[in-house]
């Protein structure tokens, strides 16, 4: 299970997040909605220790992620898989070499690694695609592979930010069912971080809404769809500030 | 530093990384160090020749050029070229890694960036600037010495006694040293820079440039460093 605590981050002046608390139930996939620069990718990163909290903590099976000694983050890190927005393919290496770099790194013999490869590409539906480099492959294609890379080593936990931002409907609609499809198949516990509704109510089991650095509402699909909670309504809504509220952030793009 | 010394562990990882890096930073960087030396060694001859100007004897060109290409044109020309090209290089590679979460990624899987990205380039810089200078030395010196005997009154033998007359081994290994240390330190800032990127491709532009002009400026520092220390 992920827990996250009281979780506290800035960045200079910036108060990012302020006082996150989260289950993540196992075997569940958790969905975490909010504007753009709210803090989603920020509170996704520090389960598997890519930032530090200032204050709370992050607990997975138990232990406390920035505590961890090296060695066990690091093991910690080989059960989580980590599916990035942009897909953060390592561009001077093929599709083949983004999948097999990782289990190389745990010691899975080259016959294992040959059959894990072929195997996560055919889950993706990207089969015979092992020899191109990714800057030959459309959006949908890399996060494809993104999602390949992260499954080949068989996590325990899959982290997905913004699997469908960007992307054509049809093309969400096919990361929405492999979403699904690789939970069923894996049994993984998942977090997935999107701002798009229609993903998150066709992949999620519960629905947590992440405003001002807090958990503004948490719940199951149902209990979302049917809030009144008004700044949650606006979101899921998508009314362009029908509350009046000057404080809800902008839509701002960030890459970081 | 000590992430540095700990990281080495991973043989498996940065070991035959190096190898890409030595070709990439090493061997790529050959023509422009080579292109540079000839140049100076035209102009070291001509400039020599006519500095003397019948005040000290003509062999004195060879003195000359054998020891400010040895001891301080080709490791300075030829760092200042290269804290382009491979600072540059280094801090634009990693910096769009950095922004784009492939350095993220590197850690998600597990990969120590440090083992995996920086150890190797440090290695290569370290170990290939000096080649690449022992190259320059040679061209440098080949390249005065033709022009000393086509364009002024010098023979081969007198422009080799020259070349002789001063020449303490010393010279060499105090020019690939001071090489070797420029290396380290192109290839450490432009990691260091690179890994500390951030805001988008502007943060890249930034962290690129900033990687070169830190890297030029601690070669000169370097350089009276040890002409402190050695000489
Ligand atoms: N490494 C960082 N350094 C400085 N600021 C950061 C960093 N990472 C994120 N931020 C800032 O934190 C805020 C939240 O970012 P993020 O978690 O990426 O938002 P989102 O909810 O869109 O994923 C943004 O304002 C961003 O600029
Ligand atoms: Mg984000």
């Amino acid at each position: 299970m992920i827990c996250f605590r009281d979780l506290h981050k800035r960045f200079g002046e910036k108060h990012v997040l302020n006082g996150f608390s989260l289950e993540v139930p196992e075997g569940e996939t958790t969905v975490i909605i909010g504007y753009s620069g709210s803090g989603k990718s920020v509170a996704l990163k520090h389960v598997v220790g890519l930032l530090e909290p200032d204050h709370g903590e992050v607990e997975v099976d138990g232990h406390v992620v920035h505590d961890l000694p090296r060695a066990e983050l690091m093991q910690l890190r080989g059960s989580v898989g980590f599916v990035f927005q942009f897909a953060a393919l390592f561009d001077s290496m093929t599709v083949l070499e983004n999948i097999a770099l990782g289990l190389k790194h745990q010691g899975v013999s080259d016959r294992e690694i040959e059959q894990r490869v072929r195997e996560s590409l055919e889950v993706v539906d990207l089969d015979g695609a092992e020899q191109r480099f990714p800057a030959e492959l459309s959006g949908g294609m890399r996060k494809r592979v993104g999602i390949a890379r992260a499954i080949a080593l068989r996590p325990r936990y899959l982290l997905y930010d913004e699997p469908t931002t960007g992307l054509d409907p049809v093309t969400s609609s096919v990361i929405n069912a492999l979403m699904v499809r690789t939970r069923e198949r894996l049994g993984v516990t998942a977090i997935v971080v999107t701002h798009d509704m229609r993903s998150a109510y066709s992949v999620g089991d519960r629905i947590a809404m992440l405003f001002k650095g807090q958990v503004r509402q948490v719940g199951t699909v149902d209990q979302i769809q049917r809030t009144h909670d008004p700044i949650v309504r606006q979101f899921i809504e998508g009314q362009p500030d029908a509350s009046g509220d000057p404080e809800v952030p902008e839509f701002e793009e960030t890459i970081a | 530093m000590f992430d540095v010394l700990r990281s080495m562990r991973d043989m498996d990882v940065w070991v035959p990384r190096t190898v890409v890096q030595m070709r990439r930073l090493g061997v790529q960087s050959v023509p422009i160090a080579l292109f540079i030396a000839t140049f100076t060694g035209i102009v070291l001859a001509l400039l020599s020749s006519y500095s003397f100007s019948g005040a000290v004897p003509l062999y004195f060109v060879g003195t000359l050029i054998g020891k400010t290409i040895m001891m301080e044109l080709a490791p300075v020309l030829t760092g200042l070229a290269l804290a382009g090209r491979i600072g540059a290089n280094i801090a634009a590679e990693l910096g769009t890694m950095r922004v784009t979460e492939q350095v993220d990624a590197l850690e998600t899987l597990a990969f120590n960036p440090l083992s995996f990205l920086v150890v190797p380039r440090v290695l290569a810089a370290t170990v290939m600037v000096p080649l690449v200078v022992a190259l320059a030395m040679a061209v440098g010196v080949t390249s005065g010495w033709i022009t000393a005997i086509s364009l002024l009154d010098l023979t081969t033998p007198e422009f080799l006694k020259g070349l002789r007359l001063f020449y303490e081994f010393k010279d060499i290994w105090f020019g690939l040293v001071k090489s070797a240390s420029f290396g380290l330190g192109i290839a450490a800032i432009g990691s260091f820079k690179g890994l500390r990127t951030g805001g988008g491709a502007e943060g890249v532009g930034r962290a690129t440039t900033e990687a070169v002009v830190i890297s030029a400026s601690m070669i000169l520092v370097l350089d009276a460093f040890w002409a402190v220390i050695l000489l």
